[in-house]
């Protein structure tokens, strides 16, 4: 599904990204951990489109097509979804209206009839159960005010609505409570099914409680330096990160 | 050696013009003789005069009109395309300047809608009380020659106790195609006790070169509300100046609406007098500014006794080379203790060649007042712009979806449904909505 060769990126004059190599097929999870500064957002950053981000070698491709050629919105409707780790406050625009458009535009996008009010609300009321997310929120201008749990529950709440093939979760459990975190972890496990695939970014484990994956990858100094399965996360949150920089360093 | 065209020039050829036409015999011959000889004392603005620094009115006038000639008459002219759809209201109709009595529908009974000319000819005792009592023609010259030599306008009087539903509407159309166009258009609301009503000005203009400069004064009883809306929406080489003087009694409300959407020099001076105790005044402007236009709201807020409270929002789109100007002046005299007075004004820039300036003005004498003003002008949100993105929306209408929700917030308070509605289609068709 995805297929990233030698992938690099810098910000400004700052390389980050030095020769990422990651192969992801439909129905699997992929974790990427790893100390900050790593460059797991700017991975998760440059797969969605962000412009200041400038891709300097490598490639990317998503189901047979250039990603790298495709602007932020044609990569969303090809379907890539990032949840972003700091939702953006619109103030005036609401989600429901906001969503409308999206799905609207994707739909299209797909050949697909646009939704009437009527069966864009039933939609909607039926992906709010998943994410346990109330209309009244939705009604309110995207993201204002919103708690931290909150504003995570709306982005898992708009990746329901979208059905991405390819979801990103950047640092999706920071500043999660215990509850939010399962409920947002629950939303996501029922998204899953065997055409679709999640990376899930982040730097502790305890996410990793709630959404299993198949392939834990270790990002160092904008590289792959490791790679294993659900255990590896596990030794992470033991010994911590220097072991995998000793290693790093000594090789 | 360059030559400067000097403003005396054209001070004294539209001066003349006036005096020609003048009957100082007339009801308002003495107002219009006072008039006349403050616009020739004063002079129109000078370049850089500190009040139209950013509004070189003076020089547009200069460079685009004659002042010797007389306007093309229009007899008739199918409004229906410019008139806001389905609105039940009392409608007069302007016609470069001039009341057309065929395009106008006046029905309502009980309240007093005349064209002023007829109100002054007919000697009205209350439009003859009132008319060029508010509006300082000593300090401006716009406003002196619009005293001096205005053609019509509106003349409204509610009696006490009695609400008007209907808004009246005035529609100015001027037709320049067959040339030049200046009108001077001069209202005078007068509002009861405890009564209430709307009007709306709407702009039109089609042909050349147009100016027009409107004086309204209104006067605001004890506990009545006025509703004034102004739209103007000209595209072309249309200029206009226009003074909203307002006088408000104890306990009124008044609230103004401006929204600027188009046109070539267009400035707004809006004054408020709060001339009494527990009066509300609110003050919405929206100025969506593209291609070389320029538009200039000066308000004026004048506290005179205590607790009153007055509000303020205007905001601003600019893309293109247009220019905003935004100047918020607030007065609190001495008396004016416990007032509550608030002024924002909100800017965007879409483009690094339109500017704003935007400048507040608060003078305060009494010391137990609320006061706050705030200004922002910046770039829209990239970082939200690409959130949108990313859930499909293309970057157009993502662009569209977060400038009307900063411009929507203006379009929030206004009351009437079916002026509402109007407006919210025109900005939307205005910022390319097509969500």
């Amino acid at each position: 599904m995805l297929t990233i060769k030698n992938l690099q990126a810098k910000i400004g004059d700052k390389q980050i990204l030095n020769g990422i190599n990651l192969d992801i097929k439909p129905g699997e999870v992929h974790a990427i951990m790893g100390p900050n500064g790593s460059g797991k957002s700017t991975l998760a950053s440059v797969l969605a489109g962000r412009e200041e981000f400038e891709v300097t070698g490598g490639e990317v491709e998503f189901l047979g097509k250039d990603l790298l050629e495709l602007a932020p919105e044609e990569r969303a409707r090809e379907g890539v979804f990032l949840a972003f780790q700091y939702p953006v406050e619109i103030p005036g625009v609401s989600t429901i209206n906001f969503m409308k458009t999206a799905v609207n535009q994707i739909r299209v996008h797909r050949g697909q009839q646009a939704l009437d009010a009527v069966s864009f609300l039933g939609l909607m009321r039926e992906k709010m159960k998943l994410v346990e997310i109330d209309q009244s929120l939705l009604n309110r201008s995207l993201n204002e005010g919103f708690s931290g749990g909150e504003k995570k529950r709306n982005e898992i709440f708009q990746m329901a609505m979208l059905e991405p093939k390819l979801a990103i979760l950047d640092e999706t459990d920071s500043g999660l409570d215990i509850d939010a975190l399962k409920i947002v972890s629950n939303g996501v496990n029922k998204l899953r099914n065997k055409s679709n695939a999640v990376i899930v970014v982040t730097h502790y484990q305890r996410l990793l409680d709630y959404i299993v994956p198949d392939f834990v990858h270790v990002l160092y100094k904008g590289k792959i330096v490791k790679s294993g399965t659900k255990e590896l996360a596990l030794e992470l949150e033991a010994k911590g990160y220097d072991w995998i920089k000793d290693e790093v360093s000594v090789a | 050696m360059s030559v400067t065209v000097s403003e005396k020039n054209i001070t004294q050829e539209i001066a003349s013009g006036i005096e020609k036409n003048l009957d100082v015999n007339s009801s308002d011959g003495a107002l219009r003789k006072e008039a006349l000889e403050a616009f020739r004392t004063l002079g129109l603005p000078p370049n850089k005069s500190e009040e139209y620094k950013f509004t070189p009115i003076t020089r547009a006038l200069e460079k685009n009109f004659e002042f010797s000639g007389q306007n093309a008459i229009v007899k008739e002219f199918d409004i229906t395309p410019v008139a806001i759809p389905g609105l039940d209201a009392d409608v007069l109709v302007f016609l470069n300047g001039v009341f057309s009595k065929t395009a106008s529908s006046i029905t309502s009974k009980n309240l007093t809608v005349l064209p002023i000319q007829e109100a002054i000819a007919s000697k009205n005792e209350v439009a003859l009380k009132h008319l060029g009592k508010y509006a300082d023609f000593k300090t401006d010259a716009l406003v002196a020659w619009n005293t001096a030599a205005f053609q019509d306008g509106v003349f409204v009087h509610v009696a006490d106790n009695t609400i008007i539903e209907k808004p009246v509407v005035l529609y100015h159309i001027h037709d320049a195609s067959a040339g030049q166009v200046i009108s001077l258009n001069r209202n005078l609301i007068v509002v009861g006790k405890s009564s209430s009503v709307t009007v709306l000005e709407k702009f039109d203009s089609t042909g050349s070169a147009n100016f027009s400069n409107t004086v309204t004064e209104a006067v605001v009883a004890e506990n009545a509300g006025l509703e004034l809306y102004s739209i103007q929406n000209d595209n072309g080489p249309r200029y206009q100046f226009g003074l909203t003087q307002i006088h408000q009694s104890n306990f009124s409300r008044v609230n103004t609406y401006t929204f600027t959407l188009s046109g070539k020099l267009v400035r707004n001076n809006l004054h408020f007098v709060l001339n009494g105790e527990g009066i509300e005044s609110h003050m919405y402007g929206l100025y969506l500014l593209a291609k070389d236009t320029l538009a200039d709201n000066h308000t004026v807020v004048d506290h005179k006794k205590p607790n009153s409270f007055s509000n303020e929002l205007y905001k601003g789109i600019m893309g293109d080379s247009s220019k905003g100007v935004f100047n918020g002046k607030i007065y609190v005299r001495p008396d004016a203790q416990k007032t509550n007075a608030f002024q924002a004004n909100r800017n965007i820039l879409l483009t690094d060649k339109a500017t704003v300036n935007t400048k507040p003005q608060l003078e305060i004498w009494a010391d137990d007042v609320k006061c706050s003003h705030g200004c922002t002008t910046g770039q829209l949100d990239e970082e939200a712009l690409f959130y949108l993105q990313t859930r499909g929306i293309g970057k157009d209408t993502a662009l569209a979806m977060m400038l009307y929700a900063f411009a929507g917030e203006v379009l929030e308070y206004v009351k009437h449904p079916v002026i509402k509605e109007y407006l919210d289609n025109v900005i939307s068709e205005r910022l390319h909505k097509n969500f």
